[in-house]
């Protein structure tokens, strides 16, 4: 057969074509959603702008946004988000990486097994279990132990979301782990290393970059962490460093405008946009900058 | 082979297995002090796992069984109350590909020492290694610089000057020259001549030109089983198997 031939016998095939263009419409109307919640948040945003100063808004210490007198500073509102975060990273990273350090480097192939399935199905439990756990198991706890604590606090809410993390960070940080080579393992055992010297001057240090990472996205989801905080934690926008008392993280907030009865197209209204904008810009950044770190970890090792 | 005073390491019916696989069978062999054994053989007939069951490297890797007894100036690697960690102090180890740390120059060669205590100026020794391993003169202006910059020559005599400064008494070396150029393999076969002064070095290898340049002895494998241990010159010049003599001679022709 010569080329022409094969040229001219070549067919169209259709079905191939409406399947690659009905590919393309789902990568766009992915793509597309995504820049229309942005354009939306975008446009409400700086129409709220238009009504509160930016610098009252980023730097006010009050959240007031139905009350008379009213104010819309942002603090307290990213206060409970941080008390959230640090209680929830005291609680994830270490175990977490402990977690997956003795996975990595201790556990046999059969306790493995167990384990990582396990962990999976941990990850996949709905957020409003664990709203649920906090509220019937954590806090009446934390009140038993300690003498002021409300009824909704931070440190409840901090604790389960830890909890809820926790099998994202073992999992991550046991892959960061294990893409350590075992020649380096084998390199320190051969200078006379013990296991614990091995594991805690090579093989960590070796895979700090993605478990950095993988902290980075922990924290980006404690931020983003909504049903559990909003159960647990409380609707009171409350600048403070107590864990025991009752606060409103940012996404708590959002939940509460958009249950209850505010008047859509209000400046109460518009708060939820401008408290999503600051909650997207954060999450965005974490990520990006997990992204950057997890990249680099892979050039590492090829 | 008969017990001679100046060995260091013996292996007696030494049987390795991997699960229910026998990778290495009833292997009798004996490491001379300061002299330099070759262990060559076709690949997969158990050199590597003979080798690192002379420091317990076979130690980290599941469902290893080992039967029969390594001894070290008489003591049984194996016995009771051996503690691996002490092994490899006397017993230091190159790889095949070479594996430095992602530290400084300085640091691959100096964590070793400094985690075990050992005594003396750490930068003296760190010096006197790298001397050794004839890489001094190539990274004595950026010891701080990361280790994963050297080129891979640089990398394995590194990897070498890191097993020198735990100054142990055997060094065993699993194909080190298998992922290297020309020039960096006669370089490292320079250094071995030089590190038989001070050192007991046991080399497995794949390369015939290499065992019979390098070593005082050779150690012929094949399918587990210890064939052929002599002189270099005996078995690749007068083997007295069948069997060695057709890996040797087709090897070489
Ligand atoms: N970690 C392991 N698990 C199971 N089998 C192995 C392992 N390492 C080596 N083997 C097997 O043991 C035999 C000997 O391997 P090895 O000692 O690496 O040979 P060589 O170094 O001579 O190429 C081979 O058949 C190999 O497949
Ligand atoms: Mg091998």
């Amino acid at each position: 057969m010569n080329t022409m031939t094969l040229l001219t016998t070549s067919k169209y095939r259709w079905g191939e074509a409406i399947l690659r263009q009905l590919f393309f419409l789902c990568a766009l109307i992915s793509v597309l959603t995504t820049v229309i919640v942005i354009g939306i948040l975008a446009v409400e945003t700086s129409s709220f702008f238009q009504q509160v100063s930016i610098t009252d808004f980023l730097f006010g210490t009050e959240w007031r946004p139905m009350l008379e007198p009213k104010a819309y500073g942002i603090l307290p509102l990213l206060g409970g988000t941080m008390l959230i975060v640090v209680g929830s990273s005291i609680v994830a990273l270490p175990v977490g990486l402990a977690c997956a350090v003795y996975l990595s480097e201790y556990a046999s192939d059969r306790a493995r097994n167990i384990i990582k399935p396990v962990l999976e199905v941990l990850a996949g439990i709905p957020t409003v279990v664990y709203g649920y756990f906090a509220i019937s198991f954590v806090t009446p706890g934390l009140r038993f132990v300690f003498d002021d604590v409300q009824i909704f606090n931070a440190a409840s809410a901090a604790i389960v979301v830890g909890i809820m993390v926790l099998p994202m960070v073992a999992s991550l940080c046991d892959d960061a782990l294990r893409s350590v080579p075992l020649s380096l393992r084998e390199g320190a055992y051969s200078v006379g290393a013990t296991s614990y010297e091995v594991t805690a001057r090579v093989v960590v240090p070796a895979a700090l970059s993605g478990i950095f990472a993988a902290f980075v996205l922990a924290v980006s989801r404690a931020i983003g962490e909504t049903m559990a905080v909003t159960l647990a934690a409380g609707a009171t926008p409350n600048l403070t460093l107590n864990p025991l008392e009752s606060i409103q993280t940012m996404t708590a907030y959002i939940v509460q405008v958009s249950l209850g009865d505010t008047p859509s197209g209000g400046l109460a209204y518009k708060t939820l946009f401008a408290v999503a904008s600051v909650l997207f810009t954060i999450t965005l950044v974490m990520n990006l900058l997990a992204n950057k770190v997890m990249r680099k970890y892979q050039e590492v090792y090829e | 082979m008969n017990t001679r005073d100046d060995a260091v390491l013996e292996a007696r019916d030494v049987t390795i297995r991997y699960g229910e696989q026998a990778a290495v069978k009833n292997v009798n062999l004996s490491i001379y002090e300061k002299k330099i054994t070759a262990i060559i053989g076709p690949s997969g007939c158990g050199k590597s796992t003979l080798l690192r069951s002379l420091n317990r490297m076979n130690d980290f890797i599941e469902h290893v069984t080992q039967d029969g007894e390594i001894l070290y100036r008489n003591t049984n690697l194996y016995g009771e109350g051996v503690d691996p960690v002490e092994v490899r102090l006397h017993m230091g180890m190159v790889f095949q590909r070479p594996n430095p740390f992602p530290k400084s120059i300085f640091r691959n060669v100096a964590w070793g020492p400094t985690i075990n205590g050992l005594p003396g100026d750490i930068n003296l020794r760190v010096e006197r290694a790298l001397k050794q391993a004839a890489l001094w003169n190539e990274v004595k202006d950026r010891l701080n610089d990361s280790a994963l910059n050297l080129s891979g020559g640089q990398q394995q005599r590194l990897c070498i000057a890191r097993a020198l400064a735990m100054e142990p008494e055997v060094i065993l070396m699993d194909e080190p020259c298998s992922a290297l150029d020309p020039v960096s393999t006669s370089r490292i076969e320079d250094l071995l001549f030089e590190l038989k002064q001070n050192y007991t070095i046991v080399i497995v290898t794949h390369n015939m030109q290499q065992a019979s340049r390098v070593s005082d002895y050779t150690a012929f494998m094949e399918n587990g089983s210890l064939i052929e241990y002599g002189d270099t010159d005996q078995v690749f010049t007068r083997p007295k198997q069948k069997r060695t003599e057709d890996y040797v001679t087709g090897r070489f022709g």
